[in-house]
């Protein structure tokens, strides 16, 4: 090819060759509009400043909540021993001993102030205080038994803990009434204990160790494993373990703490733990009431939203059907009937499954009749406007040859349409109970029921993340087999791999099967 | 089928006569199989109905009349009132309290030009669709090459991307938006990070299916004529699919402005927290302001995507809903 060539070609095709400075510079000015936008958004939303706010340490700790928990051993020093509490509700259960808590106990003496012994047995900490007597309460190791009142300040001898020494993978924490030691990996730092007053360190402080004036309290860091805090009047050490403590039976339950072997032998063979029912049926309840990971409740509204999801889109796929054969004009002659159904659809798709649902909670309270009602009335309007557009693109010669040999106009419908659509109908129906049940979940947090407002409520308490990861789960295994489920019947009705996102490459395919 | 008792064949050969049989018991289960599905289908619509009004704070049938009272409720002191809420203009009936302190959420530009607080919200919320859509779509686009099969010959890199996408697009948004409310407080954007995430996952997936049909002859001239796997992708790939990726890039932010909106209303700003509350505290007013409003931006938003989408590649990715 030559020149002149070239130049004769670049004559005949002057718009591939010098095309308009808008065209040539399209990409540049596309992706030149794009950042100034990010940076006019930034400004709008202000990002700088929310991140710069933004509290990262509890990120960490929140994501690390999600599969493991802690346990909060609390030493308090008493004068000569001291006194090892754990937390009100700990997944220990009612009487904890952890063998990474070592003791070591000795007969001591001490001053008992002048107040009945019941009232000292119960009167532990302020925050057990609050405890009825019978309740099952964080067992003191050193209480003591209920010697008779006596009336003036008395010296009593008793087993006490005088040293406990807490492990957190390599590193320890050993604390005695006057010294904590800490030790992680090789540094050890050794603090003195002023009761009440101060906390000092013997050495200066490595950087997993912070104290913010001299005198106050450490904050010890032992990474993933836990962290502590020396105060002037008790250590608290915060150890994690990795994992869902108690999933399957909560402290309260018999068959708490039970390996899995003697569990399922009690279920089988073992002798009635409650008289008034089998160790089955008790376990069975024990599962379902447990009292950290409410699973009875749980399922229950997982079940609520995939009921929402199903309900919502069969009932508005239902009223669709008809009004999409009226909404369609090579169907129905009448162009006011189009025009009225069709912006009846649009009314009912612009109208935000949001307000719906809020609209909905309002009258049916909170629950899944609002949900599902909601989805209802979007999908109606969805669903209609698809189903009509999938009227519209029929072959024509399939109703031409039924209607010339003389059926009736039902009969051209039954026969000459709906073989046509039907698989595409059914194809959207399914694609869209499978996309609302993901829209379920999130229309469930604003008063709709399901599992959505569950898992709202667990994630603004933000201590339950272990149970957010829990219902995460449950609503990704849920979406999963939905997910299958639809893609394979959609495969079935198609007769060909159905894509599950694309639906007009299988509007465009003849269906294969037809629906008698 | 009555049409075949109509006709029938005079003589059938003893062939004809068995291509017969087999297509009347084919035609009979198939029958069988349907009526049996519908028949499912309807013992599982009554069971899910049953469950639904059990396990409903108020049961169907005893509220179903105090739904239409709560659309009475709504009704404004007079019609002029959700004009004025919308533009915020001073109420006649303003008794202090929050009912008609219309003028309160003005945003002011200067001295006397002011945004209306729901149109401001509005914004907001818009911008957070468009911003997220924005962010989804440069991490899709840039992800979706390495999970298609005619780019990238790795097995294990496109396993691996195509299983990233799917997570990220099936994990719930709210757990997303809940997990970054806790740690920036709220604001919109714990709501920004939730659906951009999704939607890196949703158009990532569209983006990687556009690829792979696209027309490879391109790519294999760029090819042959030495071009590395950037330009090859650059100038052989991106052409061809660009205006299929912008199309989806506008229907996913019709979908994104519903999203934003819900997110809003579980307490990530913009016009869905307006809207919640004042439907929440019954101000009728306001919230037929805001339904309005809200209204008329999908409808527009729709309107314009579609629009722009049927210019740019027709007719063929035209409808709504796809690609949750």
């Amino acid at each position: 090819m030559n020149a002149d060539a070239i130049n004769d070609v670049a004559a005949r095709h002057p718009d591939a060759f010098r095309r308009s400075p808008w065209k040539r510079y399209a990409t540049p000015i596309g992706i030149l509009l794009c950042i100034l936008y990010t940076f006019y958004c930034s400004w709008f939303f202000s990002v700088a400043g929310v991140l710069e706010k933004a509290n990262w340490n509890l990120a960490g700790a929140y994501l690390a909540d999600w599969v493991s928990y802690e346990i909060r051993p609390d030493i308090e020093f008493k004068d000569n021993h001291l006194t090892i509490d754990y937390s009100r509700f700990s997944k220990l259960g009612s009487n904890p001993d952890p063998d990474w808590v070592a003791k070591q106990m000795a007969i001591i003496e001490r001053q008992v102030e002048a107040v009945p012994a019941p009232a000292v047995a119960t009167n532990k900490s302020s925050q057990d205080s609050f405890m009825a007597p019978g309740a099952p309460t964080a067992e003191k190791p050193a209480a003591p038994s209920g010697q008779s009142a006596p009336a003036v300040p008395e010296t009593v001898r008793e087993n006490a803990v005088v040293a406990a020494t807490v492990t957190l993978g390599d590193g320890q924490i050993a604390v005695t009434p006057k010294l904590v030691t800490v030790t992680r990996g090789a540094e050890t730092v050794v603090f003195d204990i002023a009761k009440g007053s101060s906390v000092t360190p013997r050495t200066p402080l490595p950087d997993w160790i912070e104290q913010r004036r001299p005198g106050s309290t450490a904050y010890v860091s032992f990474g993933f494993l836990g962290r502590a805090e020396v105060q002037n009047d008790e250590v608290v050490a915060w150890r994690r373990f990795f994992g869902w403590a108690n999933f399957v039976f909560d402290t309260n339950s018999p068959f708490w703490g039970k390996p899995f072997s003697e569990v399922a032998s009690l279920i089988v063979a073992g002798a009635r733990i409650d008289p008034s029912r089998s160790n089955a049926a008790l376990a069975w309840d024990n599962i379902l009431n447990n009292a950290e990971w409410q699973h009875g409740d749980v399922w229950l509204k997982l079940l609520q939203t995939i009921v929402m999801a199903f309900v919502g889109t069969v009932l508005a796929s239902i009223v669709a059907f008809p009004l999409a054969f009226l909404a369609a004009r090579n169907v129905t002659p009448s162009g006011i009937a189009n025009q009225v159904t069709k912006r009846f659809f649009d009314f009912l798709r612009s109208v935000d499954m949001l307000i719906w649902a809020l609209f909905f909670t309002r009258g049916f309270g909170p629950g899944p009749l609002a949900g599902m009602s909601a989805i209802f009335f979007t999908d109606t309007g969805t669903l209609g406007k698809l189903y009509s557009e999938a009227l519209e693109n029929i072959d024509d010669k399939q109703r031409e040859g039924i209607r010339s040999v003389g059926a009736t106009p039902a009969m051209v419908q039954r026969y000459g349409v709906l073989p046509q659509v039907l698989p595409v109908f059914l194809s959207q129906s399914l694609y869209f109970w499978e996309s609302n049940t993901r829209s379920a979940t999130i229309i469930g947090a604003v008063g709709a029921g399901g599992i959505g407002l569950k898992l709202w409520e667990a994630m603004r308490t933000n201590t339950n993340w272990a149970n957010v990861f829990y219902m995460v789960l449950l609503i990704l295994l849920v979406v999963f087999i939905f997910d299958s489920i639809s893609s394979y019947l959609r495969r079935k009705l198609m007769g060909t791999v159905a894509n599950s996102n694309d639906e007009r490459r299988v509007s465009a395919r003849p269906p294969a099967a037809q629906i008698a | 089928m009555s049409a075949t008792e109509i006709y029938r064949a005079p003589a059938l050969s003893p062939e004809g006569a068995t291509v017969e049989r087999h297509w009347r018991d084919l035609a009979a289960r198939r029958r069988l199989y349907t009526i049996g599905g519908l028949v499912f289908l309807f013992l599982a619509l009554s069971g899910s109905l049953w469950f639904a009004n059990e396990t409903n704070a108020g049961k169907f049938f005893d509220r179903l009349p105090h739904v239409a009272d709560f659309f009475a409720e709504l009704k404004p002191r007079d019609w002029f009132d959700p004009a004025r809420a919308l533009f915020d203009l001073p109420s006649p009936y303003d008794d202090g309290s929050l009912k008609f302190d219309y003028p309160e959420g003005r945003v002011y530009l200067t001295q006397s030009i002011y945004i209306p607080e729901y149109f401001h919200r509005m914004v907001e919320t818009l911008n957070i669709a468009l911003f997220s859509t924005l962010v989804g779509a440069t991490f899709g686009f840039l992800l979706c090459f390495f999970a298609a099969g005619n780019i990238t010959a790795s097995r294990w890199l496109r396993f691996f991307t195509r299983r990233f996408l799917e997570i990220v697009r099936a994990f719930p948004e709210i757990v997303i938006a809940g997990f970054f409310l806790a740690i920036f407080s709220l604001g919109p954007i714990p709501a920004i990070i939730a659906v951009s995430i999704h939607t890196v996952g949703a158009l990532g997936k569209m983006f990687f299916e556009v690829v792979e049909n696209a027309d490879m002859k391109p790519e294999e001239g760029l090819r042959a004529v030495g071009a590395n796997w950037v330009e090859r992708v650059w100038f052989g790939i991106v052409p061809q699919v660009l205006p299929n990726f912008i199309s989806y890039f506008l229907l996913r932010f019709e979908i994104n402005v519903r999203a934003s909106t819900i997110l809003g209303a579980v307490g990530a700003g913009g016009i869905g927290e307006s809207l919640r509350l004042s439907i929440g505290r019954g101000h009728e007013a306001k919230t037929i302001a805001i339904v309005f409003l809200l209204f008329c931006t999908i409808v527009a938003v729709d309107q314009l995507s579609a629009w722009l989408r049927h210019r740019l590649v027709g007719r063929q990715a035209f409808a709504y809903g796809r690609g949750e």
